[in-house]
């Protein structure tokens, strides 16, 4: 177990610096010229060459590369000829000229409001799924199923942008029953109250698709482990039925559900972006929405990499975890 | 057999390995799955060779890699005079009209999204052949010749029974009329009724068309009643080789004899007093082989020279060949059988191999 | 012990009964392509001590009928009628939880595919205590050393490490030895094993069969062993039950069934397989046609369609009149229209065409 966590650790640092060259290519090769971008109203062909000096696209490509991973790991100094050098620490995801703020610094502050809209929802949809799903499968074919499955099938054709304006609309805007979302910060030791009344809509919102996904997922995983033969010799060693559906059949069915919700949770921690936009959230979903429309490259090479990184670190704890509770996987 | 067989098929010392790798970043071989390491066979027109053994002797990759599904690690393979062990793949279509395939299992093999017609007729569009009278009528010829009822020719794989796709497996097999089938384990998974049907239609295709079957089954009795010839495999190794009835009758290798001493005879009578051989455990690991005679840690002749003597396949009359030091006749077999109630693997056996590979491997008796 | 208890309290209790004696079973499932009768009208009865084998074809309705006997049938959605006596109770009126005590200390089963029967997550050892806690009240320790014994006993070599292994770890052969020591860890009066050695080995089948027969003998246990392949059965059944389409259509001593089979279902069965102990026949001569679907069985006798005798009964009653399952002899039944003595001059023709291979 040990040995394949360590090879495990050492692919998943290898599949980052991928990632990093990847990443960097990607936004590289990129049409949109930043020195254009950050040139202003009156502009000349001296101000962009002054620009691209500024903003280290001059260099050639490999040295800018390795100036980016050298920020990651020991930080950089922008501007570092002129009167005002910029200081960037470690971990330095770079520094957005277009809004004069550091990457990092960005994200760090738009990560706490996507964190929890994330777990929040995931949360929500995880419980409601499960519960209904395995509901669901222990009465197969009764109402409780059908119920549920037809409730399944209404939440999976309801696009997240539609139920997020609809509840919007009618509970913020007619109803009144909650204020407008407003996210401070400081949210949400500093103010549970609003900070439930402003994350309850998004919450709802993410949750909705994803606990009818689950609640089927569940049901169809959890019959199919009750016809498993293992099921029937539970029940065949005179196991009462509560052992039989939780240690036996349970714990085999739900195993890869949960396993595998790491993964939807690490790809809503990239951010919510519609949801973060229709409730005025200032997540890394809308950070990234803005760095797109605006072509604020650094910020866009920030907030990807992070992504990538959270999804490569969740498929590496999903798999650990996996083999921590399935031995076949354990062992070689 | 008619004067008019003739050589179909000539394996000489094939072997199939697969490499086993290790886990990680880099993955290195670490060892070899010998699954065949070097099988010797013939095989005429009209002429069926039964290949037996257990579990993992390495029956289906053998057969596999005859056809070429697999790609041999060493050795040689004609069909038909040609050379087919190192072709390349675009080099063996035009080849592969001439040998077909019947699997095991009859519910995964036939694609469930085409129809029985589709299914049949993939040999013609595979091969660009025009049958004379049209693809829908030569399927529906070999629908009816195999007791299918041709109407059937749009429905779904789904709508039969085990029985009736071991059919359609068998008319897409003959529908380009192969020299040599290859059938793996084709009627294991059938009923007993079913089994025999399926049996006596391929005798029936032998007669009429004279190909050569590569029959692969585990069960002797069914091996019995199609082969002309019989194969006893164990660990990637051919043990002993012979025409049926001296197989059945007058084997030689201990192996066979254990195999043969276990199949059940539906009688009481009978199954009450044969003597018995009691083979213990499975069949080792193939990463790791026994020393010597691979066969040595179940075998009730084992001696010191099996340990580290490697015995060779050794003709010890007309067609009848034998890999074994210690060879034992029926009689002498009868006699210790008799003498002590069944035949054991004594406590003080050969040592086992080490552990290793995937499985535990069970190391001879079950003493503690 | 804790049945003890129970049985005192019990009004119904039938001293004058076999110790297992089925009455009349039926179980139907309600499915997506309407109501399958699986089994119709099973009745049967089986000594203490004695071994009953259950033969037919796929979906003849074995498997069923053994899960009926456990109590296992309503958990998949079926419906049982009919009684069901082990041992003086009746089964099929229990509660719940009073055919789950049973389970697994009275009775116990073992099954067809080794590998998908234990549990993929947990060791074979702890599978094992599990089952021992459930109907005894001792430490887990103890439980531990007597899994160990138990182990050695159906023959795993190492036990000691084996014990802590996984099932994918071990061999099928390993694995259905586990499934035994399982089994009988309990003591059961009755075990039922469903196509033990189907997914086996010939020769692990033997070394199987063996162990059963040698534990049977060891613990007195009163055994139905099902199977499709009427050879392995040979030396181990007292009785043969042949089941096809749902229902019984011969029942007797083995050495009966055997030497005098009368219904054409069983005649087509022997005739089918090939066997070893015979001169080679040219060809096979099995039963045409295939089974019938469960939900859609002919009105008549339920062999009809694949059976080379029916245009011998008067009045076609084969196509339109179910025949019932009577004696044709003293515990040999047999379900057939025709009349005794013909049939008796059909079985005689086959075998003696069948033994005719011989020389
Ligand atoms: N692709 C593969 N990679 C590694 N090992 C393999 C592969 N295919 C087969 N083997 C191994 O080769 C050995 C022989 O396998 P093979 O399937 O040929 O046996 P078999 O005699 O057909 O057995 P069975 O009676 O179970 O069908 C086995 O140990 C098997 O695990
Ligand atoms: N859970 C179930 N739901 C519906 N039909 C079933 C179920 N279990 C068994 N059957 C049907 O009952 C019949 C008898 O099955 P079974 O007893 O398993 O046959 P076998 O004789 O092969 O053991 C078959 O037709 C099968 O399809
Ligand atoms: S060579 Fe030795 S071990 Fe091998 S089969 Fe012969 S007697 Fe047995
Ligand atoms: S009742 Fe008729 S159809 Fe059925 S087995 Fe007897 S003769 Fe055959
Ligand atoms: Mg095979
Ligand atoms: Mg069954």
């Amino acid at each position: 177990m040990a040995g394949y966590v360590v090879r495990r650790v050492l692919g998943m640092v290898l599949l980052l610096f991928l990632l990093t060259l990847t990443v960097f290519v990607l936004f590289s090769l990129m049409p949109a010229d930043p020195a254009r971008l950050t040139c202003g109203k009156a502009c000349s062909p001296a101000i962009i060459e002054n620009n691209r000096h500024r903003l280290e696209l001059d260099i050639p490509p490999i040295e800018q590369y390795q100036r980016f991973v050298a920020g990651i790991f020991v930080g950089r100094t922008y501007l570092k000829d002129t009167a005002r050098p910029l200081e960037c620490e470690a971990p330095c995801l770079g520094y957005s000229f277009l809004r004069n703020q550091e990457v990092l610094a960005m994200i760090t502050k738009a990560a706490p409001v996507t964190f929890w809209l994330a777990i929040g929802g995931f949360v929500t949809w995880m419980v409601i799924g499960l519960v209904f799903g395995v509901v669901a499968a222990l009465k197969r074919g009764r109402w409780q199923d059908r119920t549920v499955m037809g409730i399944a099938l209404v939440g999976y054709s309801l696009p997240s942008f539609f139920i997020g304006l609809v509840l919007f609309f009618f509970v913020v805007l007619i109803w009144h029953l909650l204020p407008i979302p407003q996210w401070t910060s400081g949210m949400p030791f500093a103010n549970p109250g609003k900070f439930f009344q402003t994350m309850l809509l998004p919450w709802i919102t993410i949750a909705t698709l994803n606990a009818a996904f689950y609640m089927r997922l569940t049901r169809n995983q959890v019959l199919e482990v009750f016809g498993e033969d293992y099921v029937r010799t539970a029940r065949a060693k005179g196991l009462p039925e509560r052992i039989v559906v939780v240690k036996h059949a349970l714990r085999a069915g739900l195993t890869p559900i949960v396993t595998a919700a790491g993964l939807d949770l690490a790809y809503l921690l990239g951010g919510a972006i519609i949801t973060e936009n229709i409730f005025n959230l200032p997540g890394l979903g809308s950070l990234a929405i803005g760095s797109v429309l605006a072509s604020d490259l650094p910020l866009i090479t920030g907030i990807t990499l992070v992504a990538a990184a959270l999804i490569i670190v969740a498929n590496l704890v999903v798999d650990l975890l996996y083999a921590v509770v399935d031995p076949r996987v354990r062992v070689g | 057999m008619t004067a008019a067989t003739r050589e179909i098929l000539r394996v000489t010392d094939l072997k199939t390995h697969f490499p086993v790798r290790s886990r990680g970043l880099i993955p290195r071989v670490i060892g070899q799955v010998k699954a065949v390491d070097g099988i010797s066979l013939s095989l005429n027109s009209s002429e069926t060779l039964g290949l037996v053994g257990e579990s993992g002797s390495g029956k289906t990759t053998a057969a596999r890699s005859i056809l070429r599904l697999i790609r041999p690690t060493a050795g040689s393979i004609e069909l038909d005079g040609t050379q087919i062990a190192n072709l390349s793949q675009a080099a063996l279509r035009p080849i592969r009209r001439k040998a077909q395939m019947i699997f095991q299992d009859p519910y995964n093999a036939l694609n469930p999204r085409h129809t029985v017609g589709g299914i049949i007729s993939a040999p013609f569009r595979i091969q660009g052949v025009e049958p004379p009278g049209g693809v829908k009528a030569a399927v529906q010829e070999l629908m009816e010749r195999v007791g299918l009822n041709p109407e059937h020719y749009n429905r779904y794989p789904n709508e039969f029974s085990g029985g009736q796709r071991q059919r359609i497996g068998v008319a897409r097999a003959i529908a380009l009329r192969p020299m040599l089938i290859v059938c793996d384990e084709p009627v294991s998974a059938l009923d007993v009724s079913i089994q025999a049907q399926i049996i006596n239609l391929l005798k029936d295709l032998q007669e009429e068309f004279g190909i050569a079957y590569l029959f692969v089954a585990h069960d002797l009795a069914v091996v019995r009643q199609i082969s002309h010839r019989v194969a006893v495999m164990y660990l990637g190794h051919i043990v002993e080789t012979a025409p049926r009835a001296t197989i059945y009758s007058a084997p030689l290798h201990p192996y066979t004899h254990s195999l043969l001493s276990a199949v059940p005879v539906p009688d009481p009578k009978i199954q009450l007093k044969r003597e018995r051989i009691v083979l213990q455990g499975d069949v080792p690991s193939p990463i790791d082989p026994p020393s010597g005679c691979v066969f040595r840690t179940r075998c009730f002749q084992a001696q010191e020279r099996c340990a580290a003597e490697v015995p060779q396949l050794i003709e010890v009359a007309p067609d009848h060949k034998v890999a074994c030091h210690f060879p034992i006749t029926v009689a002498e077999v009868t006699a210790r059988a008799r003498a002590a109630g069944k035949i054991e693997v004594p406590e003080t056996e050969v040592p086992a191999p080490p552990v290793s590979g995937p499985h535990f491997v069970e190391p001879g008796p079950p003493h503690a | 012990m804790i049945n003890m208890e129970r049985a005192e309290g019990r009004a119904e209790r039938s001293p004058d009964r076999e110790f297992l004696s089925i009455e009349n079973l039926g179980v139907t499932f309600n499915t997506e392509d309407g109501v399958v009768r699986a089994i119709d009208g099973v009745s049967l009865s089986l000594e203490r001590g004695k071994t009953l084998a259950v033969v037919g074809e796929s979906g003849s309705g074995k498997s069923v009928t053994a899960q009926a006997i456990m109590g296992l049938v309503k958990s998949q959605g079926g419906h049982v009628t009919g009684e069901i006596w082990l041992d003086g109770q009746e089964l099929n009126r229990l509660a719940a939880d009073e055919v789950q005590a049973l389970r697994g200390s009275e009775m116990a089963m073992i099954f067809q595919d080794p590998m998908s029967s234990l549990h993929p997550f947990y060791r074979v050892g702890d599978q094992i205590v599990e089952a021992i806690l459930a109907h005894r009240k001792i430490g887990k320790t103890a439980a531990r050393k007597e899994t160990l014994e138990m182990l050695k006993h159906v023959g795993i070599p190492a036990a000691e490490r084996r014990i802590d292994a996984y099932p994918h770890q071990l061999s099928g052969g390993m694995r259905q030895r586990v499934m035994i020591g399982m089994a009988l860890i309990n003591s059961p009066q009755l075990l039922i094993a469903d196509e033990p050695t189907t997914a086996l080995d010939v020769t692990v089948q033997a070394q199987i069969l063996d162990l059963i027969s040698t534990l049977k003998q060891e613990f007195g246990t009163t055994v139905i062993l099902i199977t499709h392949d009427l050879g392995i059965v040979a030396d181990v059944a007292d009785q043969v039950a042949v089941m096809y389409g749902g229902r019984l259509v011969e029942v007797g001593q083995t050495s009966v069934i055997y030497d005098q089979p009368e219904m054409p279902y069983t005649l087509g069965l022997l005739s089918s397989i090939p066997r070893m102990d015979r001169e080679l026949p040219k060809r096979l001569d099995p039963i045409r046609g295939n089974p019938p679907s469960p939900i859609n069985l002919p009105p008549g006798c339920v062999f009809q369609p694949r059976c080379n005798y029916s245009d011998r009964v008067r009045d076609g009653a084969c196509l339109s009149v179910r025949p019932e399952l009577l004696p044709t002899a003293p515990d040999h039944l047999v379900r057939c229209h025709l009349p005794a003595e013909e049939r008796r001059q059909i079985s005689e023709e086959v075998r003696r065409i069948l033994a005719g291979a011989v020389r």
